[in-house]
């Protein structure tokens, strides 16, 4: 359902401010997204501010410096520090991309950071990842076969067709495409969305998966694929620099195709 | 799994507005002002029909301000969807998908769909001798 506004119980209200340490020269502000289950209160924007001299160049390191010596109650998801696992997954400066890989110089002036958008959250900067890794589950991310595997070697795949494949399994469902997309805000109950759209067509174009035509046919949905409006906010915000919208538009030309 | 007192995380409220998504609001916007504006047009052509006052009226109204307004817009809407219309459909075969690209495009369709409104609005004004 399109719902311009958020919810009573979401509405924004101001924060804590914590100043920069002393002898700071080099600040730098950041607001930051907090909710806190326990207190039973709206969310809240709280604004730190840094001494950039003294803080690694991405925005996953400022938030870990938060964390350590302002702030130990700032929650937030990171894992590898170096883009490949997904995590750190957030909406920064108004776009989503990965904390991890955001540099805070690329930021003009206050660094705005909030959880990935239209999404129920767990606390501060954590949003609920349930529903998308069960829409991810929906596709069946995984080879089907019919036929038996060669008793003596593997499914082999020639070079082209292992070429098909780039730019697709690179992705790892960080969700920032998906949370990017209106159509996921206004339908995500039941319009699948970039990120999953894009790993069902990097099975649908393996050459070695041998369902291909139930991939498709479970796809002819007016909501699980054709909520897709071509708004292409996905392939803007991927911070892997990958195509979903494309891949979505390769889907809807294999269902034409097919008839 | 959606827990009642979760908040929702902002959406619209902090997405940066981008050339992506205000030219797709866009092609909703000037779609659905062009479907309302039909009705308008149903008027003029039954004016023709129904005679020389009735369409003197109807051209006074059109002709007025707010009525040149109204045509402004909905010629402005007319050449918006069209170009953007073009650019959907070279997306429906999978054409100019590419995020430089796409963007190279989106620029070209703001540019041809004011380009192209000044051009009828001249013409129009030429064709009417130059009078206002």
């Amino acid at each position: 359902m399109v719902e311009f506004t958020l919810p009573a119980n979401s509405k924004i209200t101001a924060g804590v401010t914590h100043s920069a340490s002393e002898g700071t020269n080099n600040a730098k502000s950041f607001k930051i997204y907090r909710w806190d289950p326990d207190s039973g209160e709206n969310p809240r924007i709280d604004l730190y501010a840094l001494d950039m001299d003294r803080c690694g160049p991405m925005v996953l390191d400022a938030l870990i410096k938060i964390k350590n010596e302002i702030d130990a109650t700032l929650t937030f998801r990171r894992s590898c520090r170096e883009g490949i696992c997904g995590s750190c997954a957030m909406n920064i400066d108004g776009t989503n991309t990965l904390a991890c890989t955001k540099p805070i110089e690329d930021v003009n002036g206050t660094v705005k950071i909030y959880p990935l958008p239209h999404m129920q959250v767990v606390k501060d900067l954590v949003p609920d990842m349930t529903h998308f890794y069960a829409q991810y589950a929906s596709i069946k991310p995984w080879l089907q076969t019919t036929t038996p595997v060669p008793p003596d070697r593997e499914r082999l795949q020639s070079k082209e067709e292992r070429a098909r494949l780039d730019g697709l399994y690179e992705c790892i469902l960080c969700a920032c495409c998906s949370t990017s997309c209106p159509s996921y805000w206004w339908n995500s109950d039941r319009y699948l969305g970039p990120a999953i759209l894009l790993q069902a067509y990097r099975w649908i174009v393996d050459s070695r998966d041998e369902a291909t035509g139930e991939r498709l046919d479970n796809l002819i949905d007016p909501f699980r694929l054709y909520r897709c409006h071509t708004i292409m906010n996905c392939s803007k915000t991927c911070p892997k620099s990958l195509n979903p919208g494309k891949a979505i538009a390769e889907i809807k030309k294999l269902i034409v195709a097919r008839r | 799994m959606l827990t009642k007192d979760r908040p929702l995380s902002p959406h619209l409220q902090v997405y940066r507005p981008q050339l992506t998504s205000i030219l797709s609001i866009t092609h909703r916007g000037t779609g659905m002002f062009l479907a309302f504006s039909i009705p308008l047009l149903v008027y003029w052509l039954w004016a023709i029909a129904a005679g020389a006052e009735t369409y003197a009226s109807a051209q006074e109204l059109l002709g007025s301000s707010f009525g040149r307004v109204l045509l402004f817009f909905w010629s402005y809407s007319l050449f918006y969807h069209l170009c953007n219309g073009v650019r959907h459909l070279a997306w429906d075969i999978g054409v100019g998908l590419d995020i430089a690209v796409l963007y190279k495009s989106g620029w070209g369709v703001v540019a041809l769909s004011f380009a192209l409104t000044a051009m009828a609005w001249i013409a129009g004004y030429a064709a009417r001798g130059g009078s206002l």
